[in-house]
């Protein structure tokens, strides 16, 4: 309501605000950004155009040369030895990131919509989960697994990250949900609604927001995990993408441009979600940091 | 609106339910009881471990020794380990100085720009998508002494002119450097009783540097979305009065924008500080331990102990050791957090 009412008077001010703030420092700052930004894409040349070189131009003497001839045998050398552990990372990833997403809004729901006893103390508890150091809870993992028969298998370390996303979903939709109204809930529970209903009927439609930050913030947690992936899958066939090219990258027998492909494939579906949704992405980067 | 709410419903909930909704409370539960076990339980667990005589995957016995504490002490005597501490903190301060620094610069100006500002935040975030894997497997070969920015150094003409002006080749050898810098150790070890204690050099290893250049490329831009973030939230009218009030430019920054960044630079410093002391892929992709163990962090000294050493009771206690450290940036933050949200 009122949003409305202020939007217009304030496009104006910063117009108006814009035109008289600094016009010539504004200008000197935008050369210095031109100028790093050539700066800052450099290994991003360097990968793509590596990946685009034959075997015999691929000397890494040459490295800031564009390919010629141009070539796409390092990308696809890269890709049969990467292709299964890139399925694999797919395998693992969206299991992970639909059911610790479904708990985040779960939990987020309860932990703002409803006011109980130790909700803060539980809250901060779980939010610790986060900011761990995994190495610290490895030893027992491993054996969780075994004992449960889910060790070296793409289940398990699917449960891995839906456990270890737990604290991080639930913030961020626990920060989104803030920002909804507790009338509609409120109003859901007038009407007879439990709160399980209401969280299926009223809270759900409001929520693919939050669904579509914290699911990309998450896909790209997971996809880029190295840890749980060489800790809990010793079995290569099995490892997600990361892992298999770190394992590429120790070969004495691969060639410089086939590792710069199998870098540029394992960035490609992040780099590609980020580019499509990035707005989603700065969001659950800053939601995803307590407030 | 949050004032009338507070007040239309606070009296109502108490008469209700005094311990507030136990339901939701319930419903809360299983996600809780699941963190807290695979939390607090495993690193008690893992507590348990490194206290232990002889741990194994296949004989889990716990059973301690003597010297329950044996493995810490050995622990913090072992010159790799203590490489690992000094590494880590100079690597944390370096990394923190040139990524918050450079993010703050960067979302500045990025915030000053019209139409081209959803491009330059695009760039400036992009490697932050990226896998440490990824990044560190090519900043590898830019940092490789024969390629990267060595031939950039001599094709840009760097080389040359400091040829000219030093008579010495300009040939970094970055990762592969075994040297440090400043080195205290010796000055260290006679002002403190027993500080012969320390086997290392007390300085800054030089292939520490190309490490903190790759780790600050991947996550300026996380550090500037955070300032971002923070600018946006600063009202327009307050820029507006500041510069009626005559204060512009540099005066504005100094006197009204930092002070209202300061919670989101703490908050951009905390997540940034636990990152960089529990930094393990990028390094373990880049340069893995360096010679002399010049990059070696707790993290790759931790994974290799458990999974290349087998020294389980060993690699625990350093995990814990992590664990602790990250605990005095994190828990105070989380505490004060949690302090804020429920005084709201």
């Amino acid at each position: 309501m009122s949003i409305d009412t202020t939007q217009p008077v304030r496009v104006k001010a910063s117009k108006s605000l814009q035109a008289r703030f600094g016009a010539r420092s504004r200008r000197v700052q935008f050369i210095l950004l031109c100028i790093l930004v050539p700066i800052f894409v450099m290994p991003f040349y360097v990968m793509i155009m590596a990946a685009f070189k034959t075997p015999q131009f691929a000397d890494v003497t040459t490295m800031w040369l564009p390919p010629s001839p141009f070539s796409i045998d390092g990308i696809s050398e890269a890709w049969t030895k990467l292709a299964p552990n890139f399925l694999n990372s797919f395998l693992i990833v969206i299991p992970s990131v639909a059911l610790s997403s479904a708990l985040g809004s779960f939990n987020g729901y309860l932990l703002s919509k409803f006011t109980f006893r130790f909700s803060n103390v539980m809250f901060t508890m779980m939010l610790v989960g986060m900011f761990i150091p995994y190495q610290s809870i490895l030893i027992p993992l491993v054996k969780f697994l075994q004992i449960t028969q889910l060790y070296g298998t793409i289940p398990g370390l699917v449960f891995v990250h839906v456990i270890y996303g737990i604290p991080i979903t639930t913030l961020i939709f626990r920060n989104f949900y803030v920002g909804i109204p507790k009338e509609i809930v409120e109003a859901a529970s007038i009407d007879g609604a439990g709160i399980l209903k209401t969280f299926f009927s009223v809270i759900i439609p409001v929520s693919i927001p939050g669904f579509v930050v914290a699911g990309i913030f998450q896909f790209t947690n997971i996809w880029n995990d190295f840890l749980f992936g060489i800790v809990t899958i010793s079995n290569s066939a099995l490892q997600p993408v990361t892992v298999a090219l770190n394992n590429l990258a120790g070969t004495q027998t691969v060639n410089w441009n086939v590792l710069m492909a199998g870098a540029l494939i394992a960035a490609v579906p992040t780099a590609v979600a980020y580019l499509g949704l990035g707005r989603y992405f700065v969001e659950g980067l800053t939601a995803g940091s307590v407030k | 609106m949050s004032q009338v709410e507070i007040r239309s419903k606070k009296p109502v909930k108490s008469k209700n339910n005094r311990g507030g909704d136990t339901k939701a409370a319930l419903l809360l539960l299983p996600s809780f009881l699941l963190v807290c076990v695979f939390v607090y339980v495993f690193i008690a667990y893992t507590v348990g471990v490194s206290l232990a005589k002889n741990w194994m995957p296949g004989m889990p016995d716990m059973s301690q020794g003597k010297n329950p504490f044996g493995t810490y002490e050995a622990l913090f005597q072992n010159p790799r380990f203590q490489s690992d501490l000094r590494n880590s903190l100079i690597f944390t301060i370096l990394f923190l100085l040139a990524t918050v620094i450079a993010g703050f610069f960067i979302a500045l100006a990025v915030h000053n720009m019209g139409r081209s500002k959803g491009f330059f935040r695009s760039v400036f975030l992009l490697p932050y998508a990226l896998s440490f894997i990824v990044t560190g497997t090519v900043w590898r070969w830019l940092f490789n002494p024969d390629s990267g920015v060595n031939l950039f150094l001599k094709y840009s003409g760097v080389a040359d002119m400091y040829h000219n002006l030093t008579g010495q080749v300009l040939r970094p050898e970055w990762l592969t450097s075994a040297d440090t810098v400043g080195d205290v150790s010796v000055l260290l070890a006679k002002i403190i009783p027993g500080g012969d204690f320390i086997q290392i050099q007390l300085g800054i290893p030089l292939a520490l540097i190309p490490v903190v250049i790759a780790t600050s490329w991947q996550l300026l831009g996380f550090a500037m979305a955070m300032f971002l973030a923070g600018l946006v939230s600063i009202p327009d009218e307050l820029r507006e009065a500041s510069m009626m009030d005559g204060a512009t430019g540099p005066r504005y920054y100094r006197s009204i924008a930092l002070p209202m960044l300061a919670p989101v630079a703490i908050t951009t410093l905390v997540i940034l500080t636990h990152v960089a002391l529990k930094i393990f892929d990028l390094i373990y992709a880049m340069s893995g331990s360096g010679i002399g163990f010049s990059t070696d962090m707790p993290g790759i000294f931790v994974f290799e102990s458990m999974y290349k050493a087998l020294k389980y009771n060993t690699g625990a206690a350093a995990s814990i050791v992590m664990l602790v450290i990250v605990s005095i940036i994190v828990v105070p933050y989380l505490i004060r957090s949690n302090r804020e949200t429920k005084g709201h």
